[in-house]
């Protein structure tokens, strides 16, 4: 259970999707004016990462690894050089249906989450996690807890940023730096800020 | 010629993906505290933009529009296997600290932006070109701040030797700083800023302006 409990606040401090490691940084950028539509993007990335990690595990574990088709009377056969693209597939096709599913039963989730959610395809963070869980080996149980870790981290890091942007534009930015200049040089202190939980060690 | 020359040399600076379309950053920033690594990384996604709007400009006519998203998606994946396992053949140092960034190529706004917005429209030659400017655009910012990250930081380029470093006799006391991650950021917001004084009409407009000559007055 400890294992479990530091994984995860590994995954959303000193790991952080968005912070420490870059991922997800254009919709990071381009939607994080406004607290209220940074947080329904940070709540549909961690339900589809919450989903496509774990998924893909089991795809990576029982398809994909070297050795992996076993059961199916193939022992000598890897695949994982197919790996990007079941991987991207997997993420595209839950995301949809994850669409159909939150219209049909959930609408009021559904248009809280509104276009953001097709949009999380193409949504590095996503992506970024599964090829992590494969290049760390995680099983299964370590899958959903890192994917639902980074999922919160990456949610934290955008509301965060949302709440600064509100106030910033406020304040008189000199000319040159308007906009994305100076969002850049945010993000940079507020990851400068994350890089304090690295020396935390778990 | 000169339609040629402006898609293929507009997204360098006047319309650069990084500093004004906001696509393609994740990469951008991770891959750079090393001048090589990200000269393999911009080829990489070069060549990943040009050939994937090749291939979409080629079909384009029979994509159903409601699956080509997939479609663009299929393709891009496949392009990027293909430089995967050639890094993995042939370079397999820096592919190892490529690690993931590689593979995320296939979800880098550039390559999937640029698919939709500009191959979808326009014959497979210019689409190939447009791929190579946006390319290009890209591994100029990447350049840039690798050059700015590996020099102030660690003294080299390309693993040359440039200032010699206090540990080894020298003069200069490298800015570990440089190295870690947030320092991209500044970099990267400090090349927008610069950018954006020499051209100036991409500056954005303030969302919110301050009155000229209004009295300092306390917040309530």
């Amino acid at each position: 259970m400890e294992h479990y409990i530091s994984l995860f606040i590994k995954a959303v401090f000193v790991e952080n999707m968005a912070l420490a490691f870059f991922l997800g940084m254009c919709t990071f950028l381009a939607l994080s004016k406004k607290v209220e539509t940074a947080i329904g993007l940070g709540i549909a990335v961690v339900v589809v990462l919450a989903i496509t990690v774990p998924l893909n595990n089991l795809i990576y574990t029982n398809l994909l690894a070297d050795g992996a088709l076993e059961w199916a009377g193939l022992p000598g056969v890897d695949l994982s050089f197919l790996g990007l693209l079941s991987y991207i597939g997997v993420i595209a096709a839950a995301v949809q249906i994850l669409e159909m599913l939150l219209d049909k039963y959930m609408p009021a989730l559904y248009n809280a989450l509104g276009v953001f959610l097709p949009l999380i395809t193409v949504n590095c963070a996503i992506m970024g996690a599964s090829l992590f869980m494969v290049e760390r080996d995680y099983n299964f149980g370590e899958s959903v807890v890192y994917g639902v870790g980074a999922g919160v981290g990456w949610a934290l890091a955008i509301a965060a940023l949302a709440g600064i942007r509100e106030k910033l534009k406020y304040s008189d930015v000199p000319v040159g730096l308007r906009g994305l200049g100076i969002t850049f040089i945010t993000v940079g202190l507020m990851s400068l800020g994350f890089m304090s939980f690295s020396g935390v060690q778990l | 010629m000169s339609e040629v020359k402006k898609v293929l040399f507009t997204p360098i600076f006047n319309n650069n993906p990084i500093a004004l379309q906001i696509l393609g950053i994740c990469s951008a920033l991770a891959v750079t505290s090393s001048l090589s690594v990200s000269f393999v990384m911009a080829i990489a996604l070069t060549m990943v933009t040009a050939f994937s709007n090749l291939f979409i400009s080629i079909i384009r006519s029979n994509i159903p529009s409601s699956i080509r998203i997939i479609v663009q998606m299929i393709i891009i994946a496949s392009l990027v296997i293909v430089v995967d396992q050639v890094l993995k053949a042939f370079a397999y140092e820096i592919s190892k600290q490529l690690s993931v960034f590689v593979g995320l190529i296939i979800t880098n706004c550039i390559v999937m932006g640029r698919a939709e917005a500009y191959a979808m429209k326009n014959g497979p030659v210019m689409s190939f070109i447009d791929g190579i400017g946006n390319g290009l655009g890209y591994s100029i910012m990447l350049i840039i701040v690798a050059f700015f990250r590996e020099l102030l930081g660690a003294g080299k380029l390309f693993g040359v030797e440039i200032f010699t470093t206090v540990q080894n006799g020298g003069w200069y006391q490298p800015n570990g700083l440089m190295l870690l991650p947030p320092s991209a950021f500044f970099v990267i917001g400090l090349v927008i800023w610069a950018l954006r004084a020499w051209k100036s009409d991409q500056v954005e407009e303030a969302d919110f302006k301050i009155v000229a000559n209004s009295k300092a007055q306390e917040a309530l």
